[in-house]
């Protein structure tokens, strides 16, 4: 009798942004049970282990707050390229391309000791930054697809870092297919207090000024309103190529900040495993944002711990590491779905009156002779 | 009580086709239907009335199924029907027009009949909707060529389209929502016409316009809503008149426009033989708005006043020919460039051009300024001044509105028009371009906007109205140029303007020089 409608709301509460992002991840780990089942392990506690072994220890904690840094890095720039509908698929290679800049700048011994961190994390953005303007530029000055554009130039630039490293970039002294490690000065420095290095406090920096930049400066206003609909934004006054070009070198420079800590305060050298799939894990972090810088932060957190947590539970419990993966893909659709409440509200319905029995015949209608019948779900 | 009249005026005392009781229905703050009673007999066209924001949209959303009401009943032939959804109202008969369009322009018209709903016999087969197409072509002077793709149709034809729609799925009530506003005045007859056989053949319609004259013509019941409640229905029988309905919808007499004579100043835009590509090409364009003055764009649809009003909005850049403004050339006009001049500029489009659906109210209302003083310092927002902006425009239009941070796109037609007015106003322009003005918005608010013009004029701005209203045009123009295939194919002062020469001119009758 009772069902559920879904209606145009005015305003979307505030409460909303936070419980979607929640009720998603919930649903989200209520259907990957069935998985877990599946595997034959007890769900409650293949999942107290996911996502509590990040608290065991004051090492576990910083270990997942260093894997934080380069999801909330990529979250941060896929959603700040999305807010301008700049469909960023790229951070992955943007990433790459500031590791590559950070690792190269960090080997170069005449460079003095003290700019090299500085120098490592400009280049990374730089890099970054121009690795994400080629496809904004393909879009803006030819329409060029820029999700085919951008998902394609991660190969290129993965593949181009590959062969590098297999030949001239090769590190002469260990042979593997690596880059020389950087210089010990080029490390990052530890986070006083925390010991996580100092990519981990930028990541949260760089949040709170992308969400000032998004929400209090005419340069984010601009890129809502280009996200939002471009035509108006034009017939205001607004240059819809130039903001979406701004949004394009930013949402890069984050994404190659993440690679600028990877190498800086993780891997010490650029490999072509150096990413894991932070890029592509970006738009899972920034959807679970709502495209809120803000939100990006627990959305990057939950995702450092599950990651984290995925390999404690498989050797624990014998349920395969790759549900971390697993979780990240169906978190993404729950995330869409629910996204639908931020826009609709749901009411019950019941009948405005109860439904009487099939009577009589009515006015027939004039065209199709159709008895006007009473909605069948009546019933 | 309404239907109880009603069931007694009818001789064999059948029920009516339709008849809603004590609907309610809220938005949160904003208590958009208050226990309306309405009823609808077989063969009536019922016009609905109503200030911007009324609550008439709401209202036939709700016997649409688009809205749970939150209280209330509906009753088909006599019988209490659930309606929860858009397919629950075309079971019992129902279809809706709605303002906007829902149509696919890529698919051809029959595609487009068979998308989605199901009637009352469920699935609609194409050989069924083909015959009842036909069968509609015939009964309802509604003709439509099944193949043509609907994106290559006039408004006009599209509307039959949705109005076909319904009816081929066997609609007996049918509700159309300020269907004229984007309709030539040849187009508004063809749908007079169709309604009036639907209303012969024992159908029931439910008709809402702001145009009153229209109203006045074609309805044989008119209800009023205001603040949404039932303010009062009137059969009518020829005892209406416009005056008396302005009356019942506004509570208050309206005042005619008062336009003094005024000796027009200086030349404030100049388009010396401008063309210009675009749908409609513009070609030697020559144009001259004084200050003091107003001057009427006159036209069938689709002559070239969009692009007209492109090219003064900046956003059409000219091919040849020249701008000035103020007795300055312009060598490359844009938005920003217009702007600066002080170009006011409503567009045509409330929502695809000129305001942003997905933003608040105020963010909405500051975007053509938000670079300058006081809603940007350095490029750091000052939100308090955009929301005061925002909120001084409600408080003088009389927006009807949650407030400034409401969704712009929750606004009522009406009343996003009247935001996008105030926000070009608020800045003393001295041009002003203003597309469709008073399209879709209520008569009230219409004077309202009549007499900014007329201010403007009156402190030496210049207004340069394109309007499909012939009736707006003549009360407020010093001047009409008639477009016709994107020239102007005449500037006519008012006092030699006439409805009949300028109808002549708009339909592409050459004029003899004298
Ligand atoms: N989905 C919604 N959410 C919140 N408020 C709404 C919604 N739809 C309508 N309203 C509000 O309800 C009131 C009535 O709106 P409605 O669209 O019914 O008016 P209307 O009479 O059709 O006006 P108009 O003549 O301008 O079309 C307005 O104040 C409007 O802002
Ligand atoms: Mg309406």
């Amino acid at each position: 009798m009772i069902r559920v409608r879904l209606e145009r709301r005015e305003v979307t509460p505030a409460w909303l942004q936070v419980a979607i992002p929640i009720a998603s991840v919930l649903v989200t780990l209520v259907l990957c049970a069935a998985l877990v089942r599946a595997a034959g392990a007890d769900v409650i506690e293949a999942y107290r282990i996911l996502l509590l072994s990040t608290f065991r220890s004051g090492y576990d904690v910083q270990d997942t707050l260093v894997k934080a840094a380069p999801l909330l890095f990529t979250g941060l720039a896929v959603l700040v390229a999305f807010r301008a509908k700049f469909w960023n698929i790229g951070a992955e290679g943007q990433l790459m391309a500031g590791a590559v800049a950070a690792c190269f700048v960090g080997e170069r011994t005449f460079l003095p000791a003290v700019s090299l961190v500085p120098l490592m994390i400009v280049s990374a953005a730089l890099f970054g930054a121009l690795w994400a303007l080629l496809p904004a530029l393909l879009k803006v000055r030819l329409k060029v697809d820029d999700v085919v554009t951008t998902l394609l130039l991660n190969f290129i630039m993965l593949y181009g870092v590959t062969a590098l490293l297999e030949g001239p970039w090769r590190d002469p002294k260990s042979g593997y297919p690596n880059a020389p490690s950087v210089r010990i000065e080029a490390e990052f420095p530890l986070v006083p207090g925390l010991g996580v290095h100092l990519g981990v406090a930028l990541a949260l920096a760089a949040a709170l000024l992308v969400w000032w930049m998004m929400s209090r400066t005419t340069l984010g206003f601009r890129i809502r309103a280009v996200g939002h609909n471009p035509a108006a934004a034009a017939y205001a006054g607004i240059g819809v190529g130039r903001v979406i070009l701004t949004a394009a070198l930013v949402s890069g420079a984050l994404a190659g900040l993440a690679g600028a800590g990877e190498v800086g305060g993780v891997r010490f050298q650029v490999t072509s495993d150096l990413s894991s799939g932070y890029g592509y894990a970006g738009i899972v972090v920034a959807t679970l944002a709502e495209l809120n810088p803000l939100g990006a932060v627990p959305a990057a957190l939950f995702f450092a711990i599950v990651f984290n947590g995925a390999g404690t539970m498989a050797r624990a419990t014998g349920v395969p590491i790759y549900l971390a993966d697993v979780i990240q893909g169906v978190a993404l659709v729950t995330m869409v779905a629910g996204r639908l409440f931020a826009t609709y509200r749901p009411r019950l319905v019941r009948p405005l009156a109860p439904a009487p029995a099939p009577g009589p015949e009515a006015t027939p209608s004039p065209l199709a002779g159709r008895g006007g019948g009473v909605a069948a779900e009546g019933r | 009580m309404s239907a109880g009249r009603d069931v007694a005026m009818i001789p064999d005392a059948r029920p009516p086709l339709v008849a809603m009781r004590g609907i309610s229905k809220r938005f949160g703050p904003v208590q958009a239907v208050a226990d309306v009673d309405l009823s609808v007999a077989a063969g009536d066209i019922l016009g609905l009335l109503g200030e911007n924001g009324a609550g008439k949209t709401s209202l036939m959303n709700v016997l649409f199924g688009t809205y749970a009401a939150d209280a209330g009943t509906i009753e088909v032939d006599g019988r209490p029907v659930a309606i929860r959804s858009s397919a629950d109202a075309l079971a019992v008969g129902i279809g809706m027009v709605h303002q906007h369009f829902e149509l696919v322009p890529r698919h051809t018209v029959l595609e487009n009949l068979l998308v989605g709903r199901a009637g009352p016999d469920g699935r609609l087969t194409r050989a069924a909707a083909l015959e009842r197409l036909a069968r509609i072509g015939c009964d309802y002077h509604l003709e439509l060529d099944p193949d043509r793709l609907v994106g290559d149709l006039a408004i006009g034809e599209q509307q039959r389209v949705e109005i076909a729609k319904s009816l081929v799925r066997g609609a007996r009530i049918l509700v159309l929502d300020e269907p004229t506003a984007t309709l030539t005045p040849r187009e508004a007859e063809g749908l007079f016409r169709a309604l009036r056989s639907m209303a012969a053949r024992g159908m029931g319609v439910i008709f809402i316009s702001h145009k009153l004259g229209e109203v006045l013509a074609l309805t044989s019941r008119i209800a009023v809503m205001r603040h949404g409640r039932m303010a009062a229905e009137r059969a009518n029988d020829g005892s209406l008149s416009k005056p008396e309905l302005a009356r019942l919808m506004c509570g208050r007499d309206l005042a005619p426009p008062e336009k003094p004579a005024m000796a027009p100043g200086a030349p404030l835009l100049v388009l010396d033989r401008v063309s210009a590509r675009g749908r409609v090409p513009l070609r030697d364009v020559s144009l001259a708005l004084r200050e003091g003055e107003i001057v009427g764009i006159a036209g069938v649809s689709g002559n070239g006043q969009r692009e007209l009003a492109d090219l003064v909005a900046g956003i059409l850049p000219p091919a040849s020919g020249t701008i000035a403004v103020a007795g300055r050339a312009v060598p490359d006009p844009s938005p920003r460039r217009m702007q600066a001049l002080g170009i006011g500029r409503v567009p045509e489009d409330r929502l695809t051009t000129g305001m942003i659906g997905a933003m608040p109210l105020s963010e909405s209302m500051a975007l053509p300024w938000i670079d300058e003083p006081p809603f940007s310092h350095h490029g750091v927002l000052d939100r308090r001044a955009i929301r005061a902006f925002a909120a001084a425009g409600i408080a003088r239009f009389d927006i009807r509105t949650s407030g400034p941070d409401a969704r712009t796109g929750t606004l009522s037609g009406g009343n996003l028009q009247k935001a996008l007015l105030a926000r070009e106003l608020a800045r003393g322009p001295r041009i002003l371009l203003a597309a469709q003005p008073t399209r879709g918005i209520d008569v009230g608010a219409t004077e309202f906007v009549h007499a900014q013009f007329l201010a403007l004029r009156r402190a030496g701005g210049a207004v340069l109205l394109v309007s499909e209203d012939l009736e707006e045009l003549f009360a407020l123009s010093d001047r009409i140029a008639v477009m016709y295939a994107g020239r102007i194919v005449a500037d006519l002062p008012i006092g030699e303007a006439s409805v009949e020469r300028v109808g002549l001119l708009m339909a592409g009758v050459e004029e003899r020089a004298a």
